[in-house]
């Protein structure tokens, strides 16, 4: 085994294999949706596109969580920010209809904008601290959603905001089935490939960004907030714009989830979706890039799958014994406790965290 | 000549406790100066004031002929003053190579678009950047340890790459708190040689160190700190013989 690990480590780094590697999973992402759609059906491409929808999520907090060590519990509210920036615009809420070029960044925009205003009072506090006062901003923009329908009705308040736009851009709807090389991509297939684009778009950044002067200045402050700034890094600026880069990501996240769903209320952004969103970041493996994006495939994906409990229970036991909607949570629950009890520096830490690791021990 | 730092009538007080009493110091350029006293005199605490960690109550700060107005650490060095830490404060988790190259942080100027964009000017300057952490890892001799976390190193390399790292903010003043603390007398003797060989390269050094002999070989002047005043200044052989210095080190009865 160790053999054939070390044999692919030199060939890895040959140009034409690693070419090779990223053709062969272009085209795979590509025909997913068919593949999936023929097999297990439309529903799963559905789960696909969210899934994508939470790579972008989690590789936004990771920038704050993973990166610059700045624990929040409140991120979903940039989600919000986002998808309500995208519904109050293209709607017939307000009858405006906005286009979405212009929408989704502006969302992603305005989620920074946030992202900075609510980093700003809380610049002194670290850990625990940070972390409460995070979990009430989340809150209160969830409540602010919730409650903005009187005396100026700006929200709809819990109803939501319904009949939202489609995306289009320009004559190309992706509300519409299309044609390419003999193969129909219905909505759901056309919204998957945006998602696709979008969520490798994120990804780069997120390398570039961790990998540069800005990325290594994150990550002193996690390592040494005082050291970091000793060391001529404006720890206040530098903070928030971590802030306001993750919640860039959780706006665009939050038009595209706005447009595919046609619906948003305030229900969709608890403080549940903040915790899924920071265990996708710690389950996969904080501050890694690659493990990041597989805890939240996985964390969207396993719950998903483990509706389907009721076919394993009639083939082991001949009946079903205790309903998959009551198992479903538990088994979920307990896969969480076991993967962070087993891994505790999350599935796929990076490289470096692991050799720390192992030299911990 | 105009001295490089000189600091006049600065005083820190935490609660009923006076840290710093009115402290006025003056280092000249190209000096090695030791700060010296007995635990608890107040020197890192002056350390932590100059490099604005903590907030003067009173007192001020001229460098390099100006008077530091803005006395945030990271305007602090900006300015040109860079430190280490009494206990070693390096970025654990990182190897030693990426902890010299936040040094140059200070330095550089790519933000989040050259970061994305990845342009010409972001990749020359990261390679300039990555090009001068690698030859000051090799000028404080760990260079073999560039891509090992810096948590992982022996404890005199750690102290070694404190160094390093300050080095890289490009400091006219390189003020290292107890650098020696915990070394055998071979790796006390390397530092000794690697401080001589900073300051012929230009930089101007502040020194608190305990070990005796070390600071008399080393300095050009020291100040005595006790209580938070100062309470001597000279040449090494004048402060070793002041009567005063000796009551504060030993005590009363014996002077």
């Amino acid at each position: 085994m160790a053999d054939l690990i070390a044999r692919w480590q030199v060939w890895k780094r040959d140009p034409r294999v690693a070419w090779s590697v990223y053709a062969a999973l272009a085209l795979l992402l590509a025909a997913l949706p068919f593949i999936v759609g023929a097999t297990a059906g439309n529903a799963w491409v559905r789960i696909l596109a969210s899934a994508l929808l939470y790579i972008m999520l989690a590789l936004g907090l990771n920038i704050v969580v993973g990166f610059a060590g700045l624990l929040d519990l409140g991120y979903v509210a940039f989600y919000a920010v986002g998808a309500y920036c995208y519904a109050l615009l293209a709607s017939p809420h307000f009858d405006l209809h906005l286009p979405a070029w212009l929408l989704l960044p502006l969302g992603a925009l305005v989620a920074g904008a946030f992202g900075a205003l609510l980093g700003a009072p809380t610049l002194r506090l670290r850990g625990d601290y940070l972390a409460i006062v995070t979990l009430g901003f989340g809150e209160i923009v969830r409540i602010f959603l919730n409650n903005l329908d009187a005396p100026i009705n700006i929200t709809n308040g819990p109803q939501g905001v319904d009949r939202i736009d489609p995306l289009r851009f320009g004559s190309l709807s992706l509300a519409k089935t299309h044609s390419l090389f003999g193969l129909d991509t219905p909505a759901l297939y056309n919204y998957y490939y945006l998602f696709l684009l979008l969520a490798l778009l994120v990804i780069f950044i997120s390398l570039r960004l961790e990998n540069s002067r800005i990325g290594r200045a994150w990550v002193a402050i996690r390592e040494d907030e005082t050291a970091a700034a000793a060391m001529g890094i404006n720890t206040r600026n530098i903070k928030l714009l971590a802030f306001a880069m993750g919640a860039t990501f959780g706006g665009l996240s939050g038009g595209l989830f706005a447009s595919f769903q046609g619906f948003v209320s305030p229900e969709s952004f608890t403080l549940i979706e903040s915790v899924m969103i920071l265990c996708m970041v710690v389950l996969g493996g904080m501050g890694h890039i690659p493990g990041v994006v597989f805890g939240a495939v996985l964390l969207v994906v396993l719950p998903e799958a483990l509706r389907y409990t009721g076919d394993l229970q009639n083939a082991l036991l001949g009946r079903i014994v205790v309903d998959p909607a009551d198992l479903r949570l538990l088994l979920f629950g307990l896969a969480l406790v076991t993967v962070m009890l087993l891994r505790p520096s999350g599935l796929w830490p990076s490289p470096i965290r692991k050799r720390e690791f192992a030299a911990g021990e | 000549m105009e001295a490089l730092l000189s600091i006049s009538g600065v005083s820190k007080h935490f609660g009923g406790v006076t840290a710093l009493d009115a402290v006025d110091l003056a280092i000249e350029h190209g000096a090695i100066f030791g700060l010296i006293g007995p635990n608890g005199a107040g020197k890192t605490t002056l350390f932590n004031v100059l490099t604005g960690l903590y907030a003067p109550d009173a007192g001020v700060f001229v460098f390099d002929g100006a008077r530091l107005a803005d006395l945030r650490p990271h305007r602090i060095a900006a300015c040109g003053v860079a430190r280490t830490f009494q206990n070693i404060r390096l970025f654990a988790n990182m190897t030693a190579l990426e902890n010299v190259m936040v040094g140059r942080h200070v330095r550089t100027r790519a933000g989040v678009l050259g970061a994305i964009a990845r342009n010409r000017a972001t990749r020359a300057e990261e390679a300039a950047i990555i090009a001068r952490a690698q030859n000051l890892l090799d000028y404080v001799g760990i260079a073999a340890r560039a891509n090992e976390l810096a948590k992982n190193l022996p404890y005199g390399d750690q102290r070694r790459l404190e160094i390093a790292r300050a080095l890289a903010t490009d400091p006219k003043l390189l003020a290292l708190d107890e650098p020696a603390a915990g070394m055998n007398a071979a790796e006390t003797g390397a530092l000794r040689r690697l401080l001589e060989r900073i300051r012929s390269d230009g930089t101007t050094i502040l020194l608190i160190e305990h070990d005796v002999k070390l600071v008399m070989e080393l300095c050009d002047r020291i100040a005595v700190l006790d209580y938070g005043k100062k309470i001597a200044e000279g040449a090494p052989r004048e402060v070793q013989r002041d009567p005063v210095v000796i009551e504060a080190y030993l005590g009363g009865a014996l002077a």
